[in-house]
């Protein structure tokens, strides 16, 4: 076997979080420190990953296999494929410059960052990188739900404890209560897929690409795929479960809130496709249509919604819900365009949102008002959080040249194929996205600074700064250069399409 | 006839009376402020009787001895083991508790009763199986209420004996009647001849039932929890965490040997009947823990439903189903003994039992905090902790044997789990103290609770994720059933 580097990337993160729990707690720039070298061994691993996966013979790359409980075919089975590399690669970048922009400033006037308790903060946020990690690179369904509630129970704490003050004790236990049900739901359907495969091939196995040979019958998918695949798309922020997403964006922390929009709800959405369309396709393909309404309806009503918000993180979260919604858009569409799209749009959406949160978590920290009517003038003061912030809303829009173009493009095509009406519909959500977008730019950076914001507010830090320049990087790359990212996407989508029969 | 095998089968038990009798005779010489003393002597003699048996005592072929009375097997063994670790880590937890700490006499009851519950689990004979239940519950009745002076722990100690007592005449009768309409008492022999058809279904249904009240009293599963708050709450919090871990699975233990060796032949009665006990366990004892505002009396609520979630592997009646209980038991007395050892280390210092309390803790004693994460999660039945993957196991026993309904019910109960637990975390992490001063009030913890709370997490978090070597156990515990 050879080096395993996806178990390194997998436990780098849990293993720092114990080792910096074990610092003494004043040691705080030590604890960030060992944070930050953390997140850069595993970016870099990542990031490798990513570059050295062979697009040509496609497929599971480097896998491990460990027994762990043979007696109920439970592995510790890793890989990673053409769609889940570049979320390892997008959880590697989120953990990167969330580690950078919690720096912080210990100045007592500006206070930016995680300055209470810092160490716990980097623990818990680890932990959850680890389950993450772990989500994406699991090829057995145990395993895949064990790291998938280990992402799910730091957020409780992580929004509890660091969270704005107003709605954070509400909006943590409204998100973990939201996202249990979901995971139990799909758990109970992963439970009935794992005897039914028992009874049908007489193999007791967790490990999915077993499973995909199950021989599940066509009533059973179409019964048991809308549980699995919804009890996933919770944490996707699908309509009409999005509900939690946007309290808990708005209540998060700003690292949290860039590890929440730009990687959990990638979770949610990896997870929906890899059990639930991979497993059961053909119960995929029965549904397809109401996942495509749904996803149309939380395309063009989270449009509307960010539009009228005049909390600048309320209008990100809904802009998530969005923009999630053109992802399950994407998977609803079953053939290669779209599902092409949504693998794209899922990086895409993840480096894009973790810029604007962090962009938000910056002005806020300094202004101490997130109300985009109290904010004006930020461009003077804070000029290279402004110039990201247009860069992300390009990419929000959809502009040719950055990743949003390369990600929805391939999307509305695939949709158009399907049903040209939805397509009609769902673009509608464009014209409204460029509309709250180009507002916001034009009240928050570009207007007459006020009155009340005068003097105190200062410049962000040099680390905010590498972290804005590295999201901005990617997403101007891969919207220049699409070869770096599609061709790897498509490798992906072809084993979906072979499950599905090759349409 | 003294065979080595006799004597291997019961050499935990032969171990635990050289070890009372070593503190019976030690005890009286030491000054009173080394009493406590023997706490280590107990905790240690324990973990040697562990050591000892598995090296000596360990069972090959499930043979019968002492004329049939006992069962030596995989079964027995894994749950002497686990007994004798709950005992060892309640020994440890006893020591720097005021009241029973310096009290010889607390620790010889201690083990009195762990014998009785190891030959609880070994037992195959109804009039053995008597005697050990007996030989359980009597010191705990003493234990519960040993603080004389405590109004609450008097009530308590009071309270679990008349429940007992009726309870156990009850199960008795059962017991009398299987005599009666059978003629024998060895649970194997039974089987077979229950299988002859000696027996009406209204008859074994009634049995039963009887049986059933005395075990379920044990185990503490709706319409027998009544006692349960009161006497946890009243009890020294040691003997609470005794009470709601390594009792409540003595009583498992025999519940599966019982259900699964003697009864299978009546199984479609009864596994309806325990499907439905266990849905309104868990869901009554949810309901009721979402009130509670001290921490003893959530815990005892909740232990409840944990009751109920275990029955889910009983009522699947497979192999898996048993293995499951096990595996959820082992999961479930390692996580609940943590919390226990938790509060009592907090209220030791700080007298309070409220979850009000509790603010501000993840502060005034960053450890205690994590480990409290640790303990309440599992019961939550988060990874990487044991009571995630006991609980998937579980629910897969379940599914397997097709009650797909129960599932579903434990699943929205452990969603209600989940959030009065996330509650409690949210004192301990989230709200501070009245004058957020907590560094100027931490909680010290003394040597004994360090090593036994250190164990105990470790031991939780190990189930949780290398969980292969104990489901192995757990599976060839459960071997031993079919």
């Amino acid at each position: 076997m050879n080096f395993p580097v996806l178990s390194i990337i997998t436990f780098t993160p849990m293993v720092a979080a114990v080792l910096i729990l074990l610092m003494p707690a004043q040691r705080r720039n030590e604890s960030r420190a060992v944070a930050l070298m953390a997140a850069t061994f595993a970016l870099i691993l990542s990031i490798w990953v990513y570059f050295s996966y062979d697009q040509a013979a496609a497929g599971y790359q480097f896998v491990e296999k460990y027994n762990w409980l043979p007696a109920l075919g439970i592995s510790l089975h890793f890989g990673v494929d053409g769609m889940s590399a570049p979320l390892v690669l997008l959880t590697g970048v989120v953990m990167f410059t969330g580690v950078l922009i919690s720096w912080g400033d210990e100045d007592p006037h500006v206070k930016a960052g995680i300055q209470d308790r810092p160490r716990e903060f980097f623990a818990f946020l680890f932990i959850l990188a680890s389950g993450v990690f772990g989500v994406f690179v699991s090829l057995d369904l145990f395993m895949l739900f064990f790291f998938y509630e280990i992402a799910v129970f730091p957020m409780y704490l992580l929004i509890a404890i660091w969270g704005w003050v107003v709605t954070r004790e509400y909006a943590a236990m409204k998100l973990t209560l939201y996202l249990f049900v979901g995971s139990v739901v799909s758990l109970v359907g992963a439970l009935v897929m794992y005897w039914m495969q028992y009874k049908n091939t007489g193999i007791l196995s967790f490990d999915m690409l077993v499973m995909e040979n199950a021989g599940f019958s066509q009533a059973f998918q179409n019964a048991w795929f809308l549980p699995v695949f919804f009890g996933f798309a919770v944490l996707g922020g699908i309509w009409p479960f999005h509900n939690w997403s946007p309290d808990g964006h708005v209540a998060a922390p700003t690292a949290v809130s860039m590890f929440h929009a730009g990687v959990l709800m990638k979770l949610g959405a990896f997870a929906a496709l890899r059990v639930g369309i991979m497993l059961l396709p053909e119960g995929a393909r029965h549904w397809s249509w109401l996942i495509m309404t749904f996803a149309a309806v939380a395309v063009v009503y989270g449009a509307y919604i960010a539009f009228v918000q005049t909390d600048m993180k309320y209008m990100i979260g809904f802009s998530s819900v969005s923009h999630m919604g053109l992802v399950m858009l994407g998977l609803s569409t079953l053939n290669s365009t779209g599902l092409t799209g949504a693998g794209v749009q899922m990086f895409s959406h993840g480096v894009m949102t973790a810029l604007f949160f962090a962009v938000t978590g910056m002005i806020y920290d300094r202004a101490h008002t997130r109300m985009i009517p109290e904010l004006g003038g930020m461009m003077k003061i804070m000029p290279f959080a402004g110039v990201g912030f247009i860069i992300g809303g390009l990419v929000s829009m959809g502009m040719p040249g950055f990743s949003g173009f390369v990600a929805e493009f391939p999307i509305f095509m695939g949709v158009w194929r399907e049903q040209w009406l939805v397509a009609v519909i769902a673009s509608i959500s464009i014209v409204i996205t460029a509309a709250y977008i180009m507002m916001n730019i034009r009240k928050v950076f570009f207007s007459e600074l006020p009155e009340k914001l005068t003097g105190h507010v200062g410049d962000i830090t040099v680390l905010d700064k590498v972290a804005i320049v590295t999201l901005c990087v990617l997403m101007i790359g891969i919207g220049l250069f699409p070869s770096l990212m599609v061709p790897m996407v498509q490798t992906g989508v072809e084993n979906i399409i072979r499950l599905l029969g090759g349409a | 006839m003294i065979s080595s095998t006799m004597f291997a089968s019961i050499l935990p038990e032969i171990l635990i009376l050289v070890l009372a009798i070593l503190i019976f005779i030690v005890e009286p010489f030491w000054k009173d402020e080394k009493r406590r003393n023997v706490g280590w002597l107990t905790a240690g003699g324990l973990l040697a009787a562990m050591i000892l048996s598995f090296i000596f005592g360990q069972p090959g072929e499930p043979t019968a001895t002492l004329g049939g009375m006992v069962r030596f097997d995989w079964l027995g063994f894994f749950f002497k083991m686990l007994f004798m670790f709950a005992g060892a880590a309640t020994a440890l937890l006893f020591m720097d508790n005021e009241k029973i700490g310096r009290r010889g006499e607390a620790y010889l009851l201690l083990l009195a009763s762990l014998l009785g519950m190891n030959l609880m689990a070994a037992s195959a004979d109804l009039v053995m199986l008597y005697l050990a239940i007996e030989t359980t519950s009597i010191p705990l009745y003493i234990l519960s209420g040993f603080m004389l002076t405590d109004g609450k722990s008097t009530e308590a100690g009071f309270k679990y004996l008349l429940f007992g007592a009726m309870s156990s005449a009850i199960m008795l009768y059962g017991f009398s009647l299987v005599f009666g309409f059978t003629g024998t008492t060895s649970l194997y022999q039974l089987a077979g001849m229950l299988n002859a058809g000696s027996l009406s279904l209204t008859a074994a249904f009634g049995i039963l039932a009887l049986i059933l009240v005395g075990l379920g009293f044990k185990v503490s599963i709706v319409p027998f929890h009544f006692w349960a708050p009161d006497v946890y709450e009243g009890a020294p919090t040691p003997i609470s965490g005794f009470l709601s871990t390594a009792s409540k699975a003595a009583g498992f233990a025999v519940l599966v040997r019982l259900f699964f060796v003697a009864f299978p032949g009546y199984a479609a009665s009864w596994t309806l009947v325990l499907a439905i006990l266990s849905a309104v366990t868990m869901t009554v004892g949810n309901l009721l823990t979402l009130q509670q505002t001290n921490i003893k009396r959530l815990l005892a609520y909740s232990s409840i439903a944990h009751a109920g979630y275990a029955l889910i592997g009983v009522v699947a009646l497979t192999q898996l189903g048993a293995a499951s209980v096990i595996f959820y038991l082992a999961a479930y007395i390692a996580t609940n003994l943590l919390a226990f050892g938790i509060v009592m280390a907090f209220s030791r210092v700080t007298g309070l039992e409220e979850i009000k309390d509790y603010a501000g803790l993840s502060r005034r004693s960053p450890w205690l905090g994590l480990m409290m994460l640790a303990a309440f999660l599992s019961l939550a039945g988060m990874p990487p902790f044991g009571g995630f993957v006991a609980k998937v196991f579980v629910f897969a026993a379940g599914v397997q044997a097709g009650y797909v309904w129960l599932v579903i019910v434990g699943i929205i109960n452990s969603i209600i789990g989940v959030y009065y637990y996330l509650n409690v975390l949210k004192f301990v992490y989230l709200y501070r103290m009245p004058n957020e001063d907590e560094e100027n009030h931490p909680v010290p913890l003394t040597r004994p609770y360090v090593i036994a709370l250190a164990v105990l997490a470790l031991g939780v978090i190990l189930i949780g994720t290398v969980f292969a070597p104990w489901f192995g156990w757990s599976d060839a515990a459960a071997l031993n059933l079919f």
